[in-house]
Order: C-alpha cells, then structure tokens, then sequence
C-alpha cells in the first residue's frame, strides 16, 4: 500500500480545566478509509477540529504533516485550500438555499462578484452526478431528506478539490437505506483516489468501509489495527475502546437490596417518540424502563441513542412529538404532559446541556438554585429573599460550590461548579425521582468525585435515580443495574454484577437486532 | 466563561474588620462597590454629570424648582412607558406598538368624555381595560399563537395609530373635565399653615424618608438573623445617608414651588411598586428567567406563556395610563399623539441597562435612562437648541450608553 498522507504527531490539546487530548498521534495512508472510533468524549472530534483548524496552530502543540509538508491551519479556510475537508455531525447547509448554491456557498463561480448561474449549475449538475443525487441542482436544500443532505456535503467538498475528506459520525441520523448510500459512495470515492477518514461508532459500518481503525480513549491514541487483518474483531476493537481499569474513582456504595414487594418509583411503559422535524423517524422506540426508591438505574447508549430524548419526553414533553407510553409512579399512572406536571409528581430531570438548558448564566448562584422549586422560599407569591439567600448559602458549603458569593453570576463559574448549581437546584426542588442525564460531563476528576458522593447520598435518601451516562466505568461504578439503548431502542438490561464494559459495549453497539 | 473562582475569593470576600479608623478605607469601600456595581451605579453617576452640566450651562435653571416639577410632569408619560418597556425587554421581546397605543386610548377618552359626557372616574377606567384589552390581544398572539413580538406591535402600532384618526376623524378633540385635567397638570392640595414651604408635600417627604430608613435596618436585620453576611456597617449608613439626602432635597426643592405634583405621586408608587415585583415576586422572577435562558426556564417549570402574555397585557394598561396622562395634560387628544414614544420608552430602557437578549434590566434603570434623555430634552430646550441638533445628540447618549456597557462587559471578560 502507499505511504501515509496525514501524520498527526504528539498532538495535545487543552480547554480550561480539561485536558481533551493527551499525545495523540495518527497515521494515514494514501487512499485509504481510515475509522475513527473511541467512546464519547474520548477526543475525537477535537482531533480532527485540530487538523482542519477549526482550533488554529498554537491552541494545540504538536506537529501536523499532510502530503510530507508541516501545516499550520489558521482557521478552516487554510485546511480546505490544502484539500482537507471536514463534513460535521450538525450538517453546515443553509436550508433556504438551492443545492447548488449551497455546494458553492463561499467559492462560488463569480466574475467580479456576480454570479455565473450557467457555470453554477453545469457545474453543480456534474458534482452531483459524482455522488449519485438526481435531484436538480436548484431545488431548496429543505426539501430534501437528510440523507440527501449529506450527499449534499460531499458534493460540496467535492466542489473544494478535497483530497483528505473527514466525516463525523455521517450516519447518525441516516436510516438503513440512506446509511447504506453513503458508505458505498465513501467506497466509490476511494476509487477516484480520495482518502477518507471517517468517526463512527458503528462498528459493523467500519467492518464495511474502513481499512484501518485508530481507537481514542481518554484522549490518547491507543491503537492502530488493520480491519482486513482476520484477527481484527469487534470484540478486539470494543476491548480497545474501553480496556481501562477501575480504580478508585468511585464513594463505597452499599449495592440496594430489592424490595420486590413496592411497586417501582418511576415506571415507563412502551414510550415512543419521533423526531421534531423529521416527522418519519422514530428517536424513542416502544421503551420501557423502571427505577425503585433507593436504586441507582443507569442507562448505557452511544451518540443518539435516544436516552436524552427519552428522558427529556418523559419530562413535560420536553422533546419531539410523542406518539405513545405512559408513566406510573408507585404504580399509579400519572400525567407529565407539562414540567410543571412532572415536577408536580416529584420528577426532576437535570439536563446534559447545563448552559442551554440548565442555568440562565446572566443570572446569580442564589436565583439559580431557587428557579425550579420559588414557591418553597416565596408567600403569597413574595419571594423572601434573605431565606432565598440562606438557601443557597447552604447548598454553597454542603455542595462545596467554590464562588466568592452567592451573587457571583453562574456563567463565571467553572463547569463543575455550575454542574452543582444545576444539581442543588433540582435537589432544593425535593424530588423523588431523579432524572440525571450525563451529570459529570465536562467538568475535572475532582469535581466527579464529589457529583457522584451527592449522587450516592441521594440514594441512600431513598430516592430513585435514573443515571445517563456515556462513560461506563462511571455506570458500572455506581449503578444497581444497568439499561443499554441504541437507535433508539432498549437493547438489554443488566444487572451490576453481570455488568461490564464488553458486555455493555456490546449492546450498545448492536444496530439492527433487538433481542427483548 | 468557565474561569475558575477560587482565586478570586479572597479579593472579593468583604473585608471583616469594618471598625478601621482610616477614612481611606470607606473611600475605598466606596469605590469597591462602585466597581463591583458598574452596570448600576454607571448610568446613576452619568445622569448626574449631566444634570451638573447642565446646571451649569443654563446658569441654573435647570434645578429651579418650577422646572423640576415641568421636567418631571413633561416625560410623566416617557417613564411610565418605560417601566413597562423595561419588562417587555427583560423578557426577551420589544413593544413598538406602545405610541399609538397611547394616542388610540386618548381618543378613546375624548370620545367618552367630550363626545358622550361620561363621567371622568368612568371613562378613566373604561380607558384603562382598553388598554387591557389591546394589551391582552397581542399578548394572546405572541405568546400562544407564536407570533414574534416585533411582527405583532408593528402591526399593533400602524392599527392603533389607524383607528386612531378613524376615532377622531382627524381632528383634535376637547377640552376635558377638570377632575382630568388634574391629573395631567394638577399639584396635591395646599393645607395647614403657612411654612413658606407646601405641608403634604414635606409630609409625604418624610414618611418616605422614614418609610425607606425602616426598610433598609429591617432588611439588614432580617440578613443578620439569618447569619448572613452584610455589607460593613459604614458603607451602610453611608448609603443610607446619601438616599435621606437626596429625598430630602427633592421634597424641599418641590415644597418651595407649588408642592409635588400628582404624577409624581403616580409615578413614584409605580416606580416602587413594579421594582418590588420585579425583585420580590415569583412573577419577577419568571420574567428574568424566560429572558435569561427560555429552554432553562421551561425546563424548570416556569409556564413561559403565560408569564409573557402577563407582560403585554401589563404594557397595554401602563400604555392607556400613559394615554390619559398626556390626554389630560394637553387637554386634547389629537391623532398625531404619542408619535415616537415607542422609541424613546426603547431608548430609556437600553440607556437604562436593558440587553437585547432579555433577562437584564431593572425599573429603576428604565426611569434613570427615561431621566438621561428628559435632562437632555429639557436642558437643551433651555439652551434653544433646535430640535434638529436634540435628536443627534439624544441618538449618541443611546448610543454612548449601551457601547460603554458593552465595552464593560467585554473588559470584565464574560
């Protein structure tokens, strides 16, 4: 085979508090499909924002070498003159905008700033004869499916003379049929001599297309291995994605003894819900799921495997268009048709998006903490401000929430910190349940520890807690039992002591066959 | 954004030993609060620099207390918009509908009071469930039918301004009763004995002055009850004082002249009344959250509809008040009313340290920012500038206003 196009070497990148990669290095030959694979945040995306400049030369130290020569990308602009194009996971097109003005939207065919429509669409006719798109090139980019969409992407890089094309996660909203197209227009690309490197969690996509796969974890490079080679399983690959021991991350937890006689604090039966605007697709299949006063229930699931959306449906309604399910509380079904019902019954979700959908970050510690629960610290609709205070003061030292003030504006903290906020907010609320999605994202080992000790001690409280998470070592950590979602659908249930990360990793990585 | 703190604690933790003799240390104090409080205070301390200018360019007219009271009685209607502009703003949305509103609801009035001789405290409150109604309206609209605020008080302002002249036929409509009239241009009563000074208007003075004193020891004891920190005892009673002060200089400066006048009365209880629901009431609050982070409060349970249809039905009442103040404070109600005034309630609102993105803002910044641009008219109406060179100048305090804010926020690195 030929000699390697992209050479990545000892690349480290830091954000405040956080380190995303570690010395990570990547090889890519010319020509070939080379995956990417490696547990949510383990640095993949950051990598490859490094190679097409999206973070610049000098936010990260490192050396990147395309075709032999050292680049040093400005910005993404720089790395598209170099034919390195990036299609990301939220596709860049605007929807108002024909096909073909979108292919050539910033490098359009122009004399002297007027169009040249002939050439554009001649031209755009042609790029999508490429990548096998029969719709004409002057139809509005919203009235085509997704998938078309993508095709769309790739027309465009197409159009920017790509020779390295990078895509993230370029089926994660794709259907079969769709998913299928594009992998064998990735392969037909690889024909006409263009590399490709391509971040997926699917391991039986990269089983098709891929020659090789590089495995991130924790933000390092663990491993390159040839797909064709026999002794390349999935297994061997999933062991590579997760292979690293617990140690002692984790507070002691007493594991909770069932009481089989109570009916389950929360119960979701057959919860089904489709996608806000793509009205076809099913993001929460016929789910079912329970929880029990005192248990920690997590749920195990890669990249939109619809446990957020779940979550967020059963909460008010909060997402997407609901097409059927109930939920029971203590066996009794309840209506959570609106927050303020579900909150009503002593459910409360805390988001995975802190600073979209948890905190107003103009806003102080002490107001923050008493959004979802003012009738607490309020009479007659009068919030009493110094009890307000007293609040927050409280949940400042027993969260060990590290400001000057509960007057500091909570945009100023670090993202432990406002995960804390967010966390007392909804504890001040007095829940039953608990509804945790992806409650130490983002935030310092640290910090971790202590969001999981809180966790625990809800638990011992006797409260049910639903645990999202996409790091595994976290759920077997701390869960009595553990759910596995993919696609949407519920793909097994284990307990703690079957628990582990091959086996978790396993069922969620299962596309097509549901086995309940 | 996600700097860490922990540095920062002990800076910013209020020094302890508050009883330290050097007067320095108050200086500093002082200035520490200033600082930590530049969006507050800056606007403050801005209209006071003018209103010195001015006071010196007119050679001092501008403080005579006849035109204090004229001042205050000439933007009546400004401020009482702005206040409820401020909470359209802090929501999230924009009002443009507000001057036609305004002068629809004048001659709502004249047509009842002129036309029909209703009697005046009748017509007041019809006039005010008008504005009510309109308000609730395009409250309905935006908040539940979706339709963005800025598309709906557009509409609102050409209608308003429509059945305006339909009402009126074009002409101006008048005189009004003067139980009316009153309210526009009328000063409380003259009682008691001769002082040289008006009595009520010192009465009323001092029960403010004790009114805020008892306020603001209770508050302070309420925070020690609870253990919580409070502000050192100096800086306190300093605070205290300059408030007396300049209460007590206002009451005296309008006690000297015909006494205060009723819409200063109106607009000090709307003034303290909105501020207080503003900063004590679950209502308040809800608003600020919505402005703040709409999916975050929806997430919290906050019922966002209905919150912001609440707030148009509120601009909608405070726009017929301020309908009947300029109505009976012209004795007239004329189609070409209230031109303009969406603007200038927008521009006190922003001047006063609203965001364009919600969830900023305070009552009494909208009044401070509604004072800026009254100062400006009514001093350089003193000085005959043309209104020509006013708009210019007015249009760069605005401007002058939010960039510094905005340059502020950058440096303090948010």
């Amino acid at each position: 085979m030929a000699g390697p196009v992209l050479e990545m070497r000892s690349i480290v990148k830091t954000f405040p508090g956080v380190k995303a990669l570690s010395d990570v290095t990547l090889t890519v030959r010319q020509g070939e499909v080379h995956a990417i694979c490696g547990e949510n945040g383990a640095g993949k995306s950051t990598l490859m924002k490094v190679l097409s400049g999206v973070h610049p030369h000098g936010s990260y130290s490192g050396d990147i070498l395309f075709e032999g020569e050292e680049c040093r990308f400005r910005d993404i602009r720089a790395s598209e003159h170099r034919g390195i194009v990036i299609i990301h996971q939220e596709l860049a097109l605007v929807p108002f905008l024909s096909i073909a003005e979108n292919i050539f939207l910033g490098n359009e065919h122009a004399t002297r700033g007027l169009i040249n429509w002939n050439e554009t669409l001649r031209h755009g006719t042609e790029l999508l004869r490429r990548v096998g798109l029969s719709d004409h090139p002057e139809t509005r980019v919203a009235d085509i499916g997704v998938g078309k969409q993508q095709l769309v992407e790739i027309a465009k890089a197409l159009s920017k003379k790509v020779k390295l094309l990078i895509l993230d996660e370029p089926t994660a909203a794709l259907n079969d049929e769709d998913s299928g197209k594009l992998l064998d227009l990735i392969l037909e690309l690889k024909k006409q001599g263009i590399t490709s490197i391509i971040i997926s969690h699917k391991l039986n996509e990269i089983r098709r297309v891929a020659d090789s796969v590089t495995i991130l974890r924790d933000g390092r490079s663990i491993e390159t291995l040839d797909v064709k080679a026999p002794e390349t399983t999935e297994e061997r690959i999933i062991s590579g994605m997760v292979g690293r021991d617990l140690d002692h991350r984790f507070p002691e937890r007493t594991p909770y003894e069932g009481k089989p006689e109570a009916a389950p604090a929360l119960e979701i039966r057959d919860w089904t819900v489709f996608h806000p605007i793509d009205q076809q697709r099913k993001v929460v299949d016929d789910v079912s799921i329970n929880v029990r006063r005192g248990e920690i229930v997590g749920i195990a699931g890669l990249m939109g495997a619809g446990r957020t959306e779940l979550a967020m449906s059963v909460f008010g309604r909060s997402y997407g268009r609901f097409a059927g399910g109930t939920v029971l509380k203590d066996g009794q079904e309840i209506r959570t048709k609106s927050v303020a019902e579900a909150v009503g019954h002593g459910i409360a979700y805390v988001t995975e998006d802190r600073k979209h959908y948890g905190l107003n970050l103009i806003d102080t510690i002490n107001r923050n903490i008493s959004l979802a629960a003012l009738g607490k610290v309020a009479k007659r609709g009068v919030v009493d401000e110094q009890e307000e205070r007293q609040v927050a003061e409280r949940f400042r030292t027993s969260m060990n929430i590290k400001a000057p003030t509960v007057f500091e504006p909570v945009g100023k903290l670090s993202g432990g910190n406002q995960q804390k906020v967010v966390l007392s907010k909804w504890i001040f609320a007095g829940p039953e349940v608990l509804i945790l999605d992806e409650p130490t994202r983002g935030i310092d080992v640290g910090a971790k520890y202590e969001i999981y000790t809180v966790i625990d001690q809800l638990a011992a409280e006797g409260k049910a807690v639903v645990f999202i998470s996409s790091e595994l070592p976290e759920l077997l950590g701390m869960c009595d039992r553990i759910y596995t979602m993919a696609a949407g659908r519920l793909t097994g249930e284990v307990p703690r002591a079957e628990a582990t990360q091959e086996v978790l990793m396993r069922q969620m990585t299962k596309d097509k066959e549901v086995t309940r | 954004m996600s700097t860490d703190v922990t540095d920062k604690i002990p800076a910013a933790a209020p020094p302890g030993k508050d009883g330290s003799g050097a007067g320095g240390g108050l200086l500093r104090l002082v200035l520490d609060g200033l600082r930590r409080n530049m969006r507050q205070y800056g606007m403050l301390i801005a209209l006071g620099l003018i209103v010195i200018l001015f006071e010196i360019w007119t050679g001092g007219d501008l403080l005579l207390p006849r035109n204090v009271s004229n001042l205050v009685l000439q933007n009546s209607y400004i401020l009482i918009l702005a206040i409820g502009m401020m909470l359209v703003i802090i929501a999230g949305h924009i009002d443009l509908s507000v001057g036609s509103l305004t002068a629809f609801v004048g001659a709502f009035a004249a047509v009842l009071m002129v036309n029909h001789q209703v009697p005046w405290p009748v017509a007041l409150v019809l006039c005010l469930l008008m504005g009510a109604v309109a308000g609730s309206v395009q409250g309905l609209l935006i908040a539940y039918a979706g339709i963005p605020s800025f598309i709906v008080t557009l509409a609102g302002m050409l209608l308003f301004r429509g059945l305006t002249e339909i009402l009126l036929q074009g002409q101006t409509l008048g005189p009004f009763p003067g139980g009316l009239q009153k309210i526009g241009n009328g000063f409380l009563p003259a009682v008691g004995p001769n002082t040289n000074y008006h009595n009520i208007t010192l009465l009323l003075g001092l029960v403010m002055i004790a009114a805020v004193v008892w306020q603001e020891f209770r508050d302070r004891r309420r925070q020690q009850e609870f253990s919580l920190d409070v502000p050192p005892t100096k800086l306190f009673l300093l605070k205290l004082v300059a408030i007396v002060a300049a209460i007590l200089w206002l009451t005296l400066l309008l006690a000297s002249y015909d006494g205060a006048p009723i819409i200063l009365i109106i607009l000090g209880v709307l003034v303290a009344g909105y501020g207080y629901v503003m900063r004590n009431t679950v209502f308040g609050r809800h608003i600020y959250a919505i402005g703040g982070n709409l999916p975050a409060a929806k997430l919290s349970g906050v019922k966002d509809k209905r919150v912001t249809f609440q707030v148009f039905l509120n601009m909608g009442v405070l726009a017929a008040l301020a309908g009947l103040v300029i109505t009976a404070r012209l004795n007239a109600a004329s189609p070409k009313a209230g031109d303009g005034f969406e603007l200038e309630a927008i521009a006190s609102s922003f001047i006063g340290g609203a965001s364009m993105s919600g969830g900023v803002g305070t009552v009494l910044g909208a009044i401070i920012g509604g004072l800026v641009l009254g100062v400006l008219n009514n001093g350089m109406n003193l000085l005959s500038v043309g209104t020509d060179w006013q708009q210019v100048i007015k249009g760069l305090a605005l401007l002058t206003a939010v960039g510094f804010d905005v340059w502020n926020k950058r440096k303090s690195g948010s």
